[in-house]
């Protein structure tokens, strides 16, 4: 008798966004295999045609709730580069300190919410509530803290209000940034435990590598998340965010409404890890630490240990956010308006959001109207290197049962942490 | 009465509402035990074919959307709009300034034409299907979608903030975003958020909506008072769905 693979996941769940997945095999020959993105087209870069710079970072922060910090200082620093906005180094240590918190959130929510419930075998984080509150407690903290720190430096949990081009339409007191260094410090521990449960759970992650390209923002002797310029592992050469065109090249698949990416080779992959891969030597203490207490060394070519490069990275913004808040702090916080001279001109910029490198650009006439955007998204350039690992992957579970090739897909799509409502939706595995 | 079946789903839009009701986390563990969510594809595995709330996040942007919005009314006995996308169709109507062929060409060039970039105009969820209860904003403030399940819960009927943004911003105390020579949609926007905007430095651009009886006259003459045209006033109320 010959034995039929087929699955269609229709809407992946417990990710950002829609993706299906689709296989067919007999007598474990692949006949199809493909990682689809159907989610609605959104047409952000033709949305802002029309709009005064001044709006931008508020429509292009609801491209993505869960990076809408990212977004807003990706465009905002685009909008600077274009005009020849200058920002004070307040302002800069602010911004950075913002981000950082989403890096938290972020990470927190996909580790803790999202990917915890694969490893401890449920469906959701709800059951979790029940069987091990001691860890979903730690995770409510860690995330709330993130959502803390956008709150009170940005003025709203998600879709921040006060990040504008120039500076910050508001600034955070004195007696603000005092508390939250005290819930930083707290957090501390918390990160520990949380690192603890994961090295206990580590044994759940699938055993998949594949040799990849990874590319990230580098600007040494730093692990950046803010600054620099775009670094790969496949080659020593940096290329300017100026130039961001040429290390994404956009291409368009019949099977999605995302676009996908490559540069050296055939995919490339961005996000936690990739950063790690290049970053590595520039970790904070704690970090450093918790990396090799989680047996991740650079070098990993495992997609799987995105989520545990994530628990990395939280530590390392807890421990960067603490010392940043003591310089703000010593530096004393000055009042200043955010001010800008309308000028035509065309600028780009890059920011890693959570789930990898997001890269702006925007053109403006001598009013400050934008007459072009142009916007490529973590999630878009990671979806070859999905499409490439399943290729990998698959034939070497093709003959196990389908429920298990259909978890280990989608625990793969769920370890990039992709968002989907940017790229504009997805997750479906099917296996027709 | 058995605890009521909940499902939420999301259409074209950034899910920052739906984050809105994880980041609620112990009063939405506190929630779980009022109902029984059925699907949330963001944050289960699990589908369900009937549900006595339907929360839909998101604007509807193509056909497919259409007939699963309609698929869901049928199955649900509530249907609530969660955030400016599914009320008035938020930032996604931006799109309906341009051609569509336009917007495809822009965003994917040579491939527009390919069959899965089906889209038209974006609309709100209440020009496709009946909805019974609208949670404002952009995103959402989660107190207010709490206590409209509340109201459910207990067969009260929730009721929207009728006043505008200035009310709550005056109370608060600000100082007018007008003084800082800028636009404010505070006057003619549904309250509720508490004036977040005005109260963190920045101008009110209406996401909440515009109120059924806004005073546009006055809106144009105080802007006109400090030298605003209403074409200006006019493209801050394009951003978020409200013409
Ligand atoms: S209303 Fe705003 S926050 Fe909510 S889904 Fe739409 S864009 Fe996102
Ligand atoms: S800042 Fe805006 S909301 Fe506040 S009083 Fe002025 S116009 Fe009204
Ligand atoms: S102040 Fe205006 S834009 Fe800001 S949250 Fe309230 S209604 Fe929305």
């Amino acid at each position: 008798m010959s034995k039929t693979v087929d699955i269609h996941v229709h809407h992946v769940t417990r990710v950002e966004g829609h993706g299906n997945i689709r296989v067919r095999a007999t007598d474990g020959v692949i006949e199809k295999l493909e990682w689809q993105v159907p989610e609605a087209p959104r047409f952000f870069e033709a949305m802002v045609r029309g709009r005064k710079y001044e709006d931008i970072q508020t429509v292009v922060s609801r491209i993505c709730g869960i990076c809408s910090v990212t977004h807003s200082l990706a465009a905002i620093k685009a909008i600077e580069n274009a005009m020849d906005i200058p920002i004070s180094t307040q302002t800069d240590r602010l911004r950075i300190l913002t981000h950082y918190g989403e890096q938290l959130e972020s990470h927190i929510l996909h580790v803790g919410y999202l990917v915890t419930p694969d490893l401890l075998g449920q469906k959701s984080v709800v059951p979790l509530v029940g069987s091990h509150p001691d860890v979903v407690n730690v995770v409510i903290d860690l995330h709330r803290l993130g959502n803390l720190m956008m709150e009170k430096l940005a003025g709203r949990k998600t879709h921040p209000v006060r990040l504008v081009p120039g500076g910050f339409a508001m600034l955070p007191t004195a007696h603000d940034l005092r508390q939250l260094k005290g819930e930083l410090v707290a957090a501390v521990p918390k990160l520990e435990a949380l690192a603890e449960v994961v090295a206990n759970l580590a044994g759940g992650v699938p055993h998949f590598s594949r040799e990849t390209e990874f590319v990230a923002l580098v600007n040494a002797p730093t692990y950046p998340f803010y600054h620099g310029d775009v670094g790969t592992t496949d080659s020593d050469e940096i290329v300017s965010v100026l130039d961001f065109e040429n290390v994404v090249n956009e291409y368009v698949v019949a099977h999605s409404t995302a676009k996908w990416s490559k540069w050296h080779r055939d995919s490339y992959m961005v996000g936690a890890l990739a950063r790690f891969n290049l970053n590595a030597d520039y970790l904070a203490p704690l970090a450093k630490k918790t990396a090799s207490a989680l047996g991740l060394e650079q070098g990993c070519c495992n997609p799987y240990m995105n989520s545990v490069a994530q628990v990395v990275e939280s530590v390392q913004v807890v421990e960067r956010s603490i010392e940043l808040i003591d310089e703000i702090l010593t530096a004393g916080i000055e009042y200043q308006r955010p001010e800008a001279i309308i000028q035509a001109g065309c600028g780009a910029a890059a920011v890693e959001a959570p789930r990898g490198i997001l890269f702006h650009r925007y053109e403006f006439d001598e009013n400050g109207i934008c007459v072009r955007a142009n916007i490529s998204i973590p999630t878009n350039q990671n979806h070859a290197n999905i499409q490439k690992d399943f290729e990998e992957m698959v034939p070497q579970i093709i003959d196990q049962d389908q429920d298990h090739i259909r978890q280990q897909m989608e625990m793969l799509v769920r370890a990039y942490d992709p968002c989907i409502s940017c790229s504009t939706h997805y997750l479906d595995v099917e296996f027709v | 009465m058995a605890k009521p079946r909940i499902a939420i789903f999301d259409l074209a839009c950034c899910e920052g509402c739906q984050l809105q009701i994880v980041n609620m986390e112990d009063e939405l563990v506190q929630l779980l035990t009022l109902v029984n969510p059925v699907e949330w594809r963001e944050a289960m595995s699990d589908q369900s074919s009937n549900y006595d709330i339907a929360i839909i996040e998101g604007s509807v942007t193509r056909s497919a959307d259409e007939m699963r919005v309609r698929d869901i009314r049928i199955r649900a006995k509530y249907v609530i709009a969660l955030g400016a996308c599914a009320m008035q169709g938020g930032v996604n109507k931006l799109k309906n300034n341009f051609s569509l062929q336009e917007v495809k060409k822009e965003v994917y060039g040579y491939a527009a034409d390919q069959a899965q970039f089906d889209t038209f105009r974006t609309k709100a969820l209440a020009e496709v299907i009946k909805v019974d209860f609208e949670v404002p904003g952009c995103p959402i403030e989660a107190s207010e979608l709490a206590h409209v399940i509340k109201c459910l819960l207990t067969g009260r009927r929730p009721k929207l903030a009728e006043h505008p943004v200035c009310v709550e911003c005056k109370m608060k105390g600000n100082c007018c975003r007008y003084e800082y020579d800028e636009v404010c949609l505070g006057p003619i926007t549904r309250a509720g958020c508490d004036a977040r905007c005005p109260s963190n430095g920045f101008w009110c651009f209406g996401c909440r909506g515009i109120l059924p009886d806004a005073n546009m006259d006055a809106a144009r003459e105080a802007a006109a008072l400090h030298g605003k045209s209403f074409a200006v006033l006019q493209s801050k109320l394009e951003l978020f769905g409200s013409e």
